[in-house]
């Protein structure tokens, strides 16, 4: 019988050798500085990534997810954010221990950023040729012809028709699926060991779209790289990623692998959010709705921040407490508070409060 | 053609086009659309005329309380289309029929209550709502320019037309900066519905929203279309949001319509290649529903002077025979079972389906 404490805190028990984790991220906390006061825009956020797997950072806008993925690349807008606390452990190296210089040798070998927007993502004066190739010259330290030729293979490698010509074009020469393309290029060119993408694909079209996520899964089946997904669409969470993180309000809410979550999730918000996406594959009526709007930082509730929103029947005294994120199965993370948690009676033993 | 103005039977005078299922009760009726901006001029006799055409050749009728939604990808027209009724662009060829009558040939009251009875709800409503107005300033223009109101009544119709939406008229003296993005969605809800349309064209209304917000925005505008018998045009490329709200559909493709009629016969049968390709893109609702991906080749072909033929030629999957009729000139839409039209090329249609 494992006790309590094991069980809260990813990471408690070491997994086995083949699938210890590459990235581990424990009790991650980063605040913001605003007119209002500080705010924790991630709290406690703790995960683990293995290789060659897809895990699903899951949404809404102010839920902390983008926050994550910067505070893991620790590229937070400061002075406003820092990180206060935690650890990401990548390859048994501690990156918040890191020195500034230790880390710009991390990021983009070891650990690279593919962002949402690609024309803001690339800068418009330089050639693509020159801006895939800055992460290469760094990382790698090549130069004149053996650079060229690792860009173009690069470039081939995001399936870029007529990659020579392309290599000499810039940004605004090519189209906006092209151009996710050349910053997909820049994040794969030195194989790094984890990626994290930031909704790369809600700027483009649906079809391109399609065709950018399988290039996606072609890169990790083919470097078992593992990827960070952060979205707010649990469309692609269903075609992309194994196992899948619910945020909410800076605070990972339930996390179980991809099946699980989509077929029997516990909390109400995750319920919630999978239901209220119309299905392409059949009508269902008029969509079931969360009320109210995506909690405010600065102005949240002392305990389960869902709590306002909701469906539930609860007392006062249960909103008010601080519910704890806990493993109600083998690998399968929910925040319990009877607030947001119908099922809260049955693993009630499994917290203090409970 | 008799002018539509001399009769009663206005029905009547409106041509009947492919594409079209006979509907009794037609608020627009659009046929023959075209939108071609010359983008090249001779110059003294060098150069030639080249047109973007933005919109080819599209027809369909919109029946009152029903919604109609325009699919595609970015440059597909389908926008243009929906400015054109909006009499935001000049037409370069065909007709609008407003209750039957051809709206070009309106006169100037005629011409302001027709403005007056087509709305718009914008995508973006973080640049659809002036910010240095009031939201009730905002709801109350259009009240303003286009109705007798006084000044009371306006303030009064501003209250009820914000609780119709769901916020509160004290709401109205706050500025765009102090809502969230459903709630300003909501806000420009509030304005289009102010004078009363009888249609209100939706431009992408939930796309730069919040998952959990879409839904809310989704079932409102139901709730509302319901209400005042509202007829919706709707653009869109997401096909699940298409799916849930529109009684029938087209595809466009490149400013011409590719396949167009009843919604639930379109996602049943998808007959054109170029709608499969669109619906095995969208995202799945499950992680265990996989669409057979049905790739196009290439990405969307420029609309500067397309092709004289079929403009799905240059991006279809199956061979093309350049000797063929429709790759010299526009196929028309073909009535392959009741209320389902598409254009039948021998490249054009997924044959192995049938």
């Amino acid at each position: 019988m494992e006790t309590r404490d094991q069980r809260i805190g990813i990471g408690a028990d070491l997994p086995a050798e083949e699938d210890r984790a590459i990235l581990h991220v424990q009790n991650l906390e980063t605040r913001i500085r605003t007119k209002w006061g500080e705010v924790k825009a991630v709290d406690c956020v703790s995960f683990d990534l293995k290789r060659g797997e897809t895990l699903g950072i899951v949404g809404e806008s102010g839920s902390g997810k983008s926050m994550t993925a910067l505070s893991i690349m620790r590229l937070v807008p400061s002075p406003a954010a820092r990180i206060v606390g935690g650890q990401v452990i990548l390859n048994g190296r501690d990156l918040l221990q890191l020195t500034e210089d230790e880390m710009t040798r991390v990021r983009g070998r070891d650990v690279s950023m593919i962002l949402q927007d690609p024309m803001q993502a690339l800068n418009p004066v330089f050639t693509i040729g020159n801006q895939v190739g800055e992460t290469i010259r760094i990382h790698q330290g090549l130069s004149g012809r053996p650079l060229w030729h690792k860009v173009v293979d690069v470039l081939k490698k995001v399936q870029i028709p007529a990659p020579e010509a392309r290599a000499k074009d810039f940004p605004h020469q090519l189209s906006g699926g092209m151009r996710q393309r050349v910053v997909g290029a820049i994040g794969i060119s030195s194989e790094p060991a984890v990626i994290i993408a930031d909704e790369p694909t809600t700027s483009l079209d649906v079809t391109i779209q399609a065709a950018y996520l399988r290039l996606l899964r072609e890169i990790q089946a083919e470097q078992g790289v593992a990827i960070i997904f952060i979205t707010h669409d649990f469309g692609i969470v269903a075609k992309m990623c194994d196992r899948v993180a619910v945020m909410y309000a800076g605070r990972i809410i339930e996390m179980a692998d991809v099946h699980t979550i989509f077929d029997r999730p516990l909390h109400e918000y995750t319920k919630a959010l999978i239901g209220s996406v119309p299905n392409p594959d059949r009508n269902v009526g008029r969509l079931p709705q969360i009320d109210g709007q995506p909690p405010l930082l600065h102005k949240l509730p002392p305990g389960d921040a869902f709590a306002p929103r909701s469906p539930l029947g609860f007392s006062e005294r249960d909103a008010a407490i601080r519910p704890e994120l806990v493993e109600v199965e083998p690998s399968h993370w929910v925040q319990l508070s009877r607030c947001s948690v119908a099922d809260f009676d049955k693993y009630a033993h499994l917290v203090a409060y409970g | 053609m008799a002018d539509p103005r001399a009769t009663f039977e206005l029905q009547s005078n409106v041509p009947a086009a492919p594409g079209i299922a006979a509907s009794a009760d037609a608020v627009i009726q659009v046929r023959h659309l075209r939108k071609w901006y010359q983008i090249g001029t001779p110059w003294f006799g060098v150069g030639a005329k080249s047109y973007l055409k933005a919109v080819d050749d599209v027809s369909f009728d919109l029946g009152r309380g029903q919604t109609f939604g325009l699919v595609g990808e970015s440059g597909c027209g389908k926008t243009t289309t929906l400015k054109l009724i909006l009499q935001l662009e000049q037409l370069s060829d065909g007709c609008i029929y407003f209750e039957g009558q051809n709206v070009a040939t309106l006169s100037p009251a005629g011409r302001r209550a027709f403005k007056r009875s087509v709305q718009a709800v914008f995508q973006d409503p973080w640049a659809s709502l002036n910010p240095r107005m009031r939201i009730g300033d905002i709801i109350a223009e259009p009240l303003e320019i286009a109705t007798t109101m006084g000044r009371s009544e306006i303030k009064r119709r501003v209250g009820n037309l914000l609780t119709e939406v769901g916020l509160h008229p004290y709401q109205a003296n706050l500025y765009p900066h102090e809502f969230s993005g459903g709630q300003r969605q909501r806000i420009g809800i509030a304005r289009a519905l102010g004078p009363n349309p009888k249609v209100i064209a939706l431009d992408e209304p939930v796309s730069a929203l919040d998952v959990s917000i879409r839904a809310q925005i989704l079932n409102l505008l139901m709730d509302l279309q319901k209400e005042h018998d509202l007829a919706y045009l709707m653009v869109s490329h997401n096909l699940a949001t298409v799916r849930h709200m529109c009684q029938s559909m087209a595809v466009m493709y490149l400013g011409v319509v590719q396949e167009t009629g009843n919604t639930q016969a379109i996602f049943d049968n998808p007959m054109h290649l170029y709608t499969k390709a669109l619906m095995s893109a969208s995202l799945p609702a499950h992680p265990d529903i996989t669409h057979d991906e049905i790739l196009l080749p290439g990405e969307v072909v420029s609309p500067i002077d397309p092709p004289s033929g079929d403009v799905f030629m240059t991006r279809t999957p199956l061979p093309v025979d350049p000797n063929h009729r429709w790759a010299r000139e526009r196929p028309p839409l073909i009535e392959k079972e009741p209320g389902h039209w598409v254009v039948d090329t021998p490249w054009s249609l997924a044959r192995a389906q049938h």
